[in-house]
């Protein structure tokens, strides 16, 4: 049966690994290919790099850390951040990208997900969500890095993404990312019941724990995490051996 | 030497680099004329069936394709390549594939999550020497919305999503792997290597 995937997330900013708190605090964390063959040989199913400004300031992503994490991993590879058009997703996945994630160009021109996914198909297109809570039971979509309010309910958007032709949904929960206090289950089950792609949870990984309820009670098909991982809180290896012990079929 | 077909859909890179790391010399090529120079033929792919068949039409790479499993030299497809080797494809309408391989290519059904996305086990239904050092129920990373239905006695292994699909086959010459070889780390570089020996 298929695995459930856990994937560290590189946040890159000017070609170095940094993770934030809530978004705002920056702390420098290593270079993006040796964490990239770090984690390959570790045993991550999946790597994301988020290069995390490109969207804002107008900075076009990271072709050369694309093509040299190619070289070196053996495992997939999803690249997202200032991707805009169908030749910025073009230029990724020829440099050796598997998947392209897009957020802010997606909200601005939803066609941008149907025109991917005709061109290169559904499975390399993943759209991230940065979802805020405003109300009980209610999520808006943010962009710019989460800088920029907008109009969308987050359920709403996850299904268009879907009938757009988006391969995954990558959600991240912006009151929780940073905080360490557990993924937020009650948006990320809203989320899966509503969609039929996969969904990659996002925002608050803090201990073993929550990877399993993410799995467990949310029925996610992969976790996103940075922080416990990359100051080595938990190795891949016993998040895995966690996992498995909890009945959770992860990849050996 | 093994020649590794451009339709410009993607990226061919990691597939040279796995034959690089298994020691086997490959080009990657969109050209008919250096691609029938090649002992051994990989048609890999992702993207939609239709526009890859257009693709490979509009290079004269079918015809290509289809003389060189003619001529008993070893071929292999791998995720869209495999499903091209089909008759046809339900892929957002009718294709009709290269018909090397009798069957077709469906799309999941809506109890299971599409795309079916990443690692997966392979069961070995016949042995061959492609699987030579591959253990069952062995992971492999997975992408891909539809699966084939072969109507011949080709699979070689079977993969269970809810139900159970073809993952690979083999018709004499013809090889195909629905999942990527050069994304499934020891497994994926072990099968590479023996279709290299072959």
């Amino acid at each position: 049966m298929l695995a459930k995937r856990i994937i560290p997330c590189l946040d890159v900013d000017k070609g170095r690994v940094v993770k934030g708190t809530n978004f705002l605090e920056l702390i420098d964390a290593g270079d993006p290919i040796e964490q990239a063959k770090f984690y390959d040989r570790e045993g991550a199913d999946e790597l994301i790099f988020l290069d995390i400004t490109a969207s804002s300031d107008n900075r076009s992503t990271m072709i050369d850390v694309v093509r040299r994490t190619a070289e070196e991993v053996s495992i997939p590879f999803t690249i997202g951040g200032g991707i805009r058009t169908t030749d910025d997703m073009r230029e990724m996945l020829r440099s050796g990208a598997d998947k392209v994630s897009i957020n802010t160009a997606a909200v601005k021109n939803s066609q941008i997900i149907n025109n991917g996914a005709e061109n290169f198909g559904v499975q390399c297109i993943v759209v991230a969500i940065d979802a805020k809570k405003i109300a009980d039971d209610k999520w808006k979509v943010f962009i710019h890095g989460g800088r920029t309010e907008t109009e969308l309910d987050v359920i709403e958007w996850a299904q268009e993404c879907e009938q757009r032709g988006a391969g995954e949904i990558l959600l991240t929960s912006m009151d929780r990312d940073g905080t360490k206090d557990g993924y937020d289950i009650t948006l990320l089950k809203k989320v899966t019941n509503a969609v039929r792609i996969p969904v990659i949870a996002s925002g608050g990984a803090g201990t073993l724990e929550h990877l399993y309820y993410a799995f467990n009670d949310a029925d996610v098909d992969a976790v996103l995490a940075a922080s416990i991982f990359h100051f080595r809180q938990f190795t891949i290896k016993q998040a895995k051996e966690f996992l498995r012990s909890k009945n959770i079929l992860v990849r050996t | 030497m093994i020649g590794i077909i451009d339709y410009h859909l993607n990226n061919l890179r990691s597939v040279q680099k796995a034959f690089e790391k298994v020691g086997a010399e490959s080009f990657i090529s969109d050209n008919a004329a250096e691609l029938r120079k090649a002992d051994k033929l990989i048609l890999p792919g992702v993207g939609a069936f239709g526009q890859a068949m257009l693709n490979l039409q509009s290079l004269g790479l079918d015809t290509v394709v289809k003389e060189h499993a003619a001529s008993g030299k070893y071929l292999l497809g791998i995720c869209l390549g495999m499903q091209l080797l089909f008759t046809k494809s339900y892929e957002l309408g009718d294709f009709n594939g290269l018909n090397l391989v009798n069957g077709e290519v469906k799309i999941f059904p809506s109890t299971v999550k599409v795309p079916h996305m990443g690692w997966n086990q392979v069961e070995i239904v016949r042995q061959s020497p492609i699987l030579n050092g591959v253990e069952e129920k062995s992971f492999v990373y997975f992408v891909h919305s539809y699966f084939v239905e072969p109507k011949e006695n080709v699979t070689l292994t079977q993969t269970d999503y809810g139900f159970k699909f073809t993952s690979i086959i083999e018709q004499n010459n013809i090889f195909g792997i629905q999942f990527h070889p050069e994304k499934s780390q020891t497994t994926g570089l072990q099968l590479l290597k023996n279709f290299s020996k072959l």
